[in-house]
């Protein structure tokens, strides 16, 4: 089932449903980068609130989503991992580092557009 | 589904021999530890080391099955989880299951980290039969 | 009679494996008998209820309450019997363990008044059908498997129910160790103190995510200056407790680090350059409010901490 991606202002907000397929991670993320393109997009949040699982496989392919979407010149922030969803990932030794995680939705917004700050604030 | 007691003689077998399989065995994995009491969070572990079995599966052997069954210990209820292929084998079997901090560790089949959650942990792999992946958890 | 020990739970195991003979014989005896003990119902219950007060169990009960219980335990095991399905039977056992177990029923008591149940209903069948040896030998062939099943599911029912309530005790219990305090908004302080055994590293864990959630925190600070001991498993599952804040979106600082858990982090891999340390709580503190953007002035009083339980 394809990932709804909703454009808000400069961002892109990707929400994820239950039961993902590997399949829907993979066009999650040409649909991604596709928009990032199309839209001049800065921001990208994956909303992985619904996720009942994240395993390895998941965990990678949000990396990448994030790399590349890094080199499109925009971030991407996960947020709404589920406490238990968080500690089957910690044992299980999967991580989701050098990506940022936000608590929900508005924490995500405003990581994203204090990150637009201080991008801007650079000379 | 058996007749009488459906805690006490639950056995599902999933094929896997897909990615989309991967999923399924998950949410067969996960309906099972519910349905024999484990708590959302011991479920949700028990469900994301399925996936982790499984996709070894897919990955190194292309095709098995998850075998999914209920264990009792006298008062204690548990699952048991089978994850079995007829795959080339992993040579290095204390290799991949070894337990350091690092979460890239064991040979990048995550087999350490479903060790550590996980109550009982049997792996046997050879080039002639292929693995097969036996763990137990008791509900808390 | 087989002997049921109170305690051999591994029978469960054996008394299911034995094959329930559902011939038509064996029906048509098993509703003979429990024709008989409906008829007999009243006597029955009363001779049962009399040898409960000889035996001296249930004495935490009146006995109003006991012959109240007893007449659904009655009906229950009847209907067990006639059925032949005992799903039923282990509900209600579940439902009424639920009742008595407060009131300080212990297990021996519930298995004896079932075994005694047992017995009185076989000695009425043997005095009903004492003439013909036959007949009272085909009777009790149909009734043992079955009673000694009704007796089994009813101390299964009972001892689960026990078990059931002892963890949410102890739960309790292990919450009530542990709060997770906050003390300014998106700031929560979990210290820790004590042994911690795994069970409870894994319940400091669920309780501190539910509280960053529940509080919208963006920054935890774990203080460790109380904690006992420290191994390589307990390290492990602050690390742990460490990566699973992170994914809700809080920072953790880790305060009240000794050189020696200092050593044992970097000897199991951990990378402290890429934890948050700081020496002392207060410090940590300040830290985190420094993070959150908040001044800190110092003041003369002492800093106030209220300490809010996390609702889940």
């Amino acid at each position: 089932m394809a990932v709804p991606i909703l454009k808000q202002a400069k961002y892109l907000i990707a929400t994820i449903q239950s039961a993902l397929t590997d399949e829907d991670l993979l066009a999650l993320q040409t649909a991604l980068v596709e928009k990032v393109g199309k839209f001049r997009s800065r921001g990208v949040i994956v909303d992985v609130t619904a996720l009942d699982v994240l395993d390895s496989f998941a965990s990678r392919t949000l990396r990448d989503i994030a790399h590349i979407i890094r080199l499109r010149g925009a971030e991407t922030v996960i947020v709404g991992v589920q406490p238990e969803v968080a500690f089957a990932m910690v044992q299980l030794g999967i991580t989701l580092e050098k990506v940022p995680t936000a608590l929900d939705l508005e924490e995500g917004l405003a990581y994203l557009d204090k990150n637009l700050q201080h991008a801007r604030a650079q000379p | 589904m058996p007749e009488h007691n459906p805690d006490v003689d639950a056995e599902y077998r999933v094929p896997v021999a897909s990615v989309n399989d991967i999923v399924t065995a998950r949410l067969q994995g996960r309906a099972l530890a519910e349905r024999l009491g484990f708590s959302p969070g011991e479920a949700t572990l028990v469900a994301t080391a399925i996936s982790e079995l499984a996709r070894n599966i897919v990955q190194y052997a292309g095709n098995g099955d998850i075998e999914l069954r209920s264990a009792v210990n006298g008062t204690r209820h548990g699952i048991v989880v089978v994850a079995r292929d007829r795959g080339p084998g992993i040579a290095d079997l204390k290799l991949a299951v070894r337990s350091g901090y690092s979460t890239s560790g064991g040979l990048g089949l995550g087999l350490p980290g479903v060790r550590r959650i996980v109550d009982d942990f049997q792996i046997v792999s050879n080039r002639d039969d292929g693995t097969t992946v036996t763990v137990t958890k008791w509900r808390n | 009679m087989p002997n049921i020990t109170p305690g051999s739970f591994e029978l469960k195991s054996i008394i299911e494996k034995e094959p329930m003979r559902s011939t038509a014989s064996t029906t048509a005896l098993l509703r003979e008998l429990v024709e008989h003990l409906r008829q007999h119902r009243t006597e029955l219950r009363e001779e049962w209820a009399r040898r409960i007060t000889e035996a001296k169990v249930l004495t935490a009960m009146s006995d109003a309450e006991i012959f109240a219980e007893a007449t659904s335990v009655y009906d229950n095991y009847v209907a067990a019997l006639e059925t032949g399905t005992f799903e039923a039977l282990q509900t209600y056992s579940r439902n009424l363990s639920e009742r008595i177990i407060p009131r300080g029923v212990e297990t021996h008591e519930v298995i004896g008044i079932v075994l005694l149940l047992r017995d009185v209903l076989a000695r009425s069948l043997f005095a009903k059908y004492q003439s013909d040896f036959q007949l009272l030998n085909q009777i009790l062939d149909a009734y043992e498997p079955a009673a000694n099943r009704i007796a089994n599911t009813v101390a299964v029912g009972f001892v689960q129910e026990r078990e059931r309530i002892i963890r949410e005790q102890q739960e309790a219990i292990r919450e009530l160790s542990t709060p997770v305090l906050q003390v300014r908004e998106r700031l929560l302080i979990l210290p820790i103190i004590g042994v911690i055994d795994p069970q409870r590293a894994r319940q400091l864990t669920e309780q501190l995510l539910r509280g960053i959630r529940a509080n919208r925190a963006r920054v935890v600070v774990i203080d460790i200056t109380g904690v006992a001991a420290m191994d390589s498993h307990v390290a492990n599952h602050l690390v742990q407790t460490v990566e699973a804040s992170r994914l809700l979106g809080a920072t953790v600082i880790v305060t009240g680090l000794s050189p020696e858990i200092a050593q044992t982090l970097v000897k199991i891999g951990v990378d402290l350059g890429k934890m948050n340390t700081v020496g002392d709580l207060q410090g940590g503190i300040e830290e985190a409010e420094r993070l959150l953007g908040y001044k800190v002035v110092p003041s003369e009083a002492p800093a106030q901490i209220s300490g809010i339980r996390e609702e889940s």
